[in-house]
C-alpha cells in the first residue's frame, strides 16, 4: 500500500512538475541574448570553451545580455545544438572551436535570418550570415618566447603542441620567432625542441613529451596543446621546471611552475563583438582578426615567476608588437622572413 | 503488497516503475543542487517533444544507441557480456568512413557497400572477442576493453594519416554525397528542395533541419530479425542454450566453441552495421579524432541492461537513452543544471532496473511475514 501511494505521490509531482515548467516556459524573456556552443571539450576544458564562457558571462553582468549555453559531447551534437539554440529566443549565436566550422555552415544556410559567429575559424567564403574571429596567437606567443629567451639558464626550451593545423602553427612560430629575437638580443644560440602530442586531449602523452625534454636539457616547455599541455604543466612541476601556460592564466595549475601564460581572451573578444552586434553592427561574411592591439592577446600581469626585469623588456616588446614595429610571425613563410631579418 | 509484488514480475512494469524511480532520484539530486526540480523535469520533456524534429532527433540520436544495444543484447542472450560493443562500433565507424572516402561509386553501389564494409569490419573485430574465447578461454570483458581501446587509438592514428587527414582538421574528408544515408538528402541542399520543403508543415521540418535517415528503419528490421532468430531458428535454440547452460548445451551436442563465434560475429557485424548507418546518416559523416570514448558501446550496454536484452527492447530502450541524452541538453539551456545530471538520472535508471528485479521476492518473503504477525 504504502509504496501504492508513493507511486501516486511521484505521479502527481511528475505532472505538477510539467505544469510549472509549461508556466516558466512561456514567459518570453524580451531584449537582446547571446548564446554559444562549445566544441567537445566542453564547458569546463579549463581553456578555450571555458574561457568563452566566462566571457560572455562577464558581458552579461556588464551589459544585462542574456547569455548562455549548450555543450556538445560529439561532433554530432554540433549541428543538432546549433539548431536548438536557433530555436531558442538567442539573437547572436557563437559557434566556438574550428571542429564546428562545417557544422555551422550548414546550419547557417538553413537558418538565413539569424546571426552566428565562429571563434577561431576563417572561411576562405564566408556566408552572408557568420561573422568570422580569428586571433594573432602569434603575437602572445612571440612574447612568451622572448621571455623564454631570456630567462632560460640551459639556452635549451621546448614546445609541445597538440595536434598540427594552421592554429596551432601560429603559436609554434610565434614562439619560435620569439625565442630567437631574445637570442639575437643576447647574442647567443637558444636551441628550441618542437613535438605534437596528435592529440588535444592526452595529458599523459603531454606529460611524456615535456619530461623528455626537460630530461635532454630544456629548462622552459611552452605548449599549445589543450588538454594534453596540463600533462606539460605537470611535467614541469615534478622536474621542477618551468612551463608556459596557454590561453588562459594556467599559474594555478602549478604555482611554482608556470612562468607565465600566453593569453587568449576568447571571451573578451566575444563580449566586444557581441556588443558591436547588439548595437546594431553587422560583420556577416566577414573574419575579424584580435591580437595585442585590440588587447585581446597578452601575458598575466603578475607573474611571480618571472624575473622583473624581464617583465620590464617584454612590456617593451609588447609595446613594438602593438605598434607594428615588429610584426610577429604566423606561418612558415612569414617565419623564414623574420629569421632572415634577424640576420 | 503481494499485488505489487505480482505486477513487478512484468518486466514492462518493472521497467516503467524504474524509470519513474531514476526521474524522481534526479528530482531529488536536482533540488539538492539547488535547481527547480519541477522545471527542469519540464525542461527536460519540452527539449524531447516540444517541436517534431526534436522528436526525430531523438529517434536519430537513437539509432546508433538500438544497434549497439543489440550487439550486446543478442551476446548476453548466449551469455557474453559484449563490453566490446564500443570497440566494434568505432572500427566500424573508420571502416566505412574509408571506404566512403576513398571509393567513388553511384549510390545505390556506393550505400549497400559502405554498409557492408561497416558490418564486416566490426564483424571482424567482435570475431576477435569470440576467437580469443573459443580458442584460448580468454574472458570477453577483458579482451574486449582492451580491443576498445586499441580501436580508440587505431582510429585517432588512421584519421591522422595524410592519406585520409583532411587539409588542417582533426579528421578525415566527409564521406562523399552518393554515400549519405540522409532521406532526400542532396535535394534538400539545393535552393529548390529547400523551398519545396518549407512550404510542407511538419515533416518539411524534419527533413530540412535535422539528418532525417534511413537508419532507424534499418535498426527496427534488424531487432525484428535478431528477435526472429533467437527465439523462431535452430540456431537461436542453440545460442540461447549455451546462455543458459554451457554444459548442458554441450551435453547434448552443441558446439560451444563454434557458437560462442558465430554470436560475436554476429554482434559485432551488428555494432558494425550501426556505426556505418551513424557515419552515412549523421553529419560530419565523417572520423575525428576522439579525445575519449563517444561512449556508443557504453550506453549499448544500458540500453541492453534496461531491456532486459530483449531484441524489441532495445527499440524503446534505445529510444529512452536517445530522449534523454538529447533533451537533456535542455535541461541545461532552460535550468542550467549541468549535463551530467543526465548521466547520473541514466545510471539510477539501469540500477533500479537492476535491483528492481529482487523486490518482488523480497515483497514475498518480507511482506508475507509480516502478515502472518498479524494474523
Amino acid at each position: 500500500m504504502k509504496l501504492k501511494k508513493l507511486t501516486a505521490l511521484g505521479t502527481a509531482a511528475v505532472m505538477l512538475a510539467c505544469m510549472a515548467g509549461c508556466g516558466t516556459a512561456a514567459e518570453e524573456e524580451s531584449g537582446f541574448s547571446v548564446a554559444m556552443i562549445t566544441d567537445t571539450a566542453g564547458i569546463n576544458d579549463q581553456s578555450f570553451n571555458q574561457s568563452a564562457w566566462e566571457g560572455l558571462q562577464e558581458f552579461s553582468k556588464a551589459s544585462g545580455v542574456e547569455v548562455n549555453y549548450l555543450e556538445s559531447k560529439q561532433s554530432a551534437d554540433y549541428v543538432t545544438n546549433l539548431e536548438r539554440l536557433g530555436d531558442s529566443d538567442a539573437d547572436f549565436i557563437w559557434s566556438v572551436g574550428f571542429d564546428t566550422a562545417d557544422a555551422l555552415v550548414e546550419v547557417a544556410a538553413n537558418n538565413p535570418d539569424l546571426r552566428y559567429a565562429i571563434v577561431d575559424n576563417s572561411y576562405e567564403d564566408t556566408p552572408d550570415n557568420v561573422t568570422g574571429v580569428v586571433f594573432k596567437a602569434e603575437e602572445p606567443s612571440f612574447l612568451v618566447g622572448y621571455i623564454a629567451g631570456k630567462t632560460t639558464t640551459t639556452d635549451h626550451v621546448g614546445f609541445v603542441g597538440g595536434i598540427e593545423n594552421a592554429v596551432i602553427r601560429q603559436f609554434m612560430y610565434g614562439y619560435e620567432a620569439g625565442v630567437s629575437y631574445a637570442a639575437k638580443e643576447m647574442g647567443k644560440e637558444i636551441q628550441i625542441d618542437v613535438q605534437y602530442a596528435e592529440s588535444f586531449s592526452d595529458a599523459a602523452k603531454g606529460k611524456a613529451i615535456a619530461s623528455k625534454m626537460f630530461s635532454e636539457g630544456c629548462d622552459i616547455v611552452y605548449q599549445a596543446a589543450g588538454g594534453s599541455g596540463t600533462g606539460v604543466i605537470e611535467a614541469a612541476k615534478e622536474a621542477g621546471k618551468y612551463a608556459i601556460g596557454v590561453d588562459r592564466d594556467q599559474a594555478y595549475l602549478a604555482p611554482e611552475n608556470v612562468l607565465t601564460s600566453a593569453l587568449k581572451k576568447v571571451g573578451k573578444a566575444m563580449s566586444i563583438v557581441s556588443e558591436k552586434v547588439m548595437n546594431g553592427e553587422d560583420f556577416g561574411g566577414q573574419t575579424l582578426s584580435f591580437g595585442m592591439a585590440e588587447e585581446c592577446v597578452g601575458i598575466p600581469e603578475e607573474n611571480p615567476n618571472m624575473d622583473p626585469a624581464v617583465y620590464e623588456d617584454a612590456m617593451k616588446i609588447a609595446e613594438l608588437i602593438k605598434n607594428g614595429e615588429i610584426t610577429a610571425p604566423a606561418t612558415e613563410e612569414e617565419y623564414t622572413a623574420f629569421l632572415e631579418s634577424l640576420k | 503488497m503481494n499485488k505489487i509484488a505480482d505486477a513487478l514480475k512484468k518486466p514492462v512494469i518493472r521497467i516503467l516503475a524504474a524509470i519513474l524511480l531514476g526521474l524522481m532520484a534526479a528530482g531529488v539530486i536536482l533540488a539538492i543542487a539547488g535547481y527547480p526540480p519541477a522545471a527542469s523535469i519540464a525542461a527536460l520533456g519540452k527539449g524531447i517533444f516540444s517541436k517534431p524534429k526534436y522528436i526525430s532527433n531523438v529517434i536519430i540520436k537513437s539509432t546508433p544507441l538500438i544497434f549497439t544495444g543489440l550487439a550486446v543484447a543478442f551476446a548476453f542472450k548466449t551469455g557474453l557480456f559484449n563490453i566490446g560493443a564500443e570497440g566494434q562500433f568505432i572500427i566500424g565507424c573508420l571502416a566505412s568512413t574509408l571506404v566512403g572516402v576513398t571509393v567513388k561509386l553511384p549510390a545505390v553501389l556506393q550505400i549497400p557497400l559502405i554498409l557492408i564494409t561497416g558490418m564486416a569490419a566490426g564483424a571482424a573485430y567482435g570475431g576477435i572477442i569470440g576467437l580469443l574465447k573459443a580458442k584460448f578461454g580468454i574472458h570477453e570483458v577483458i579482451s574486449g576493453i582492451m580491443l576498445n581501446w586499441i580501436a580508440l587509438y587505431l582510429s585517432n592514428y588512421v584519421c591522422m594519416l595524410p592519406a585520409f587527414r583532411k587539409g588542417d582538421t582533426n579528421g578525415t574528408d566527409q564521406v562523399s554525397e552518393a554515400g549519405r544515408t540522409l532521406i532526400l538528402g542532396a535535394w534538400k541542399k539545393t535552393g529548390e528542395g529547400a523551398a519545396v520543403l518549407k512550404k510542407i508543415p511538419v515533416f518539411g521540418e524534419i527533413l530540412l533541419k535535422t539528418d532525417a535517415n534511413i537508419g532507424f528503419v534499418i535498426a527496427v528490421l534488424t531487432a525484428v530479425v535478431l528477435a526472429i532468430l533467437l527465439k523462431n531458428t535452430i540456431k537461436g535454440f542453440e545460442l540461447q542454450a549455451v546462455g543458459y547452460n554451457k554444459y548442458a548445451a554441450e551435453a547434448v551436442g552443441i558446439n560451444i566453441r563454434k557458437n560462442i563465434l558465430e554470436v560475436m560475429l554476429i554482434a559485432g557485424a551488428v555494432a558494425g552495421l550501426g556505426a556505418a548507418l551513424y557515419i552515412t546518416g549523421n553529419s560530419p559523416h565523417k572520423v575525428t579524432v576522439l579525445s575519449a570514448f563517444e561512449g556508443m558501446g557504453t550506453n549499448g550496454l544500458g540500453v541492453a541492461l534496461i531491456a532486459g536484452s530483449s531484441p524489441i527492447g532495445c527499440i524503446f530502450s534505445g529510444l529512452l537513452f536517445g530522449g534523454l541524452l538529447y533533451g537533456g541538453q535542455a535541461l541545461q539551456y532552460e535550468v542550467g543544471a549541468p549535463t551530467e545530471i543526465i548521466n547520473i538520472t541514466i545510471g539510477t535508471i539501469v540500477f533500479f532496473v537492476a535491483i528492481i528485479q529482487g523486490v518482488p521476492k523480497l515483497l514475498e518473503k518480507y511482506g508475507g511475514r509480516r502478515k502472518g504477525h498479524a494474523e
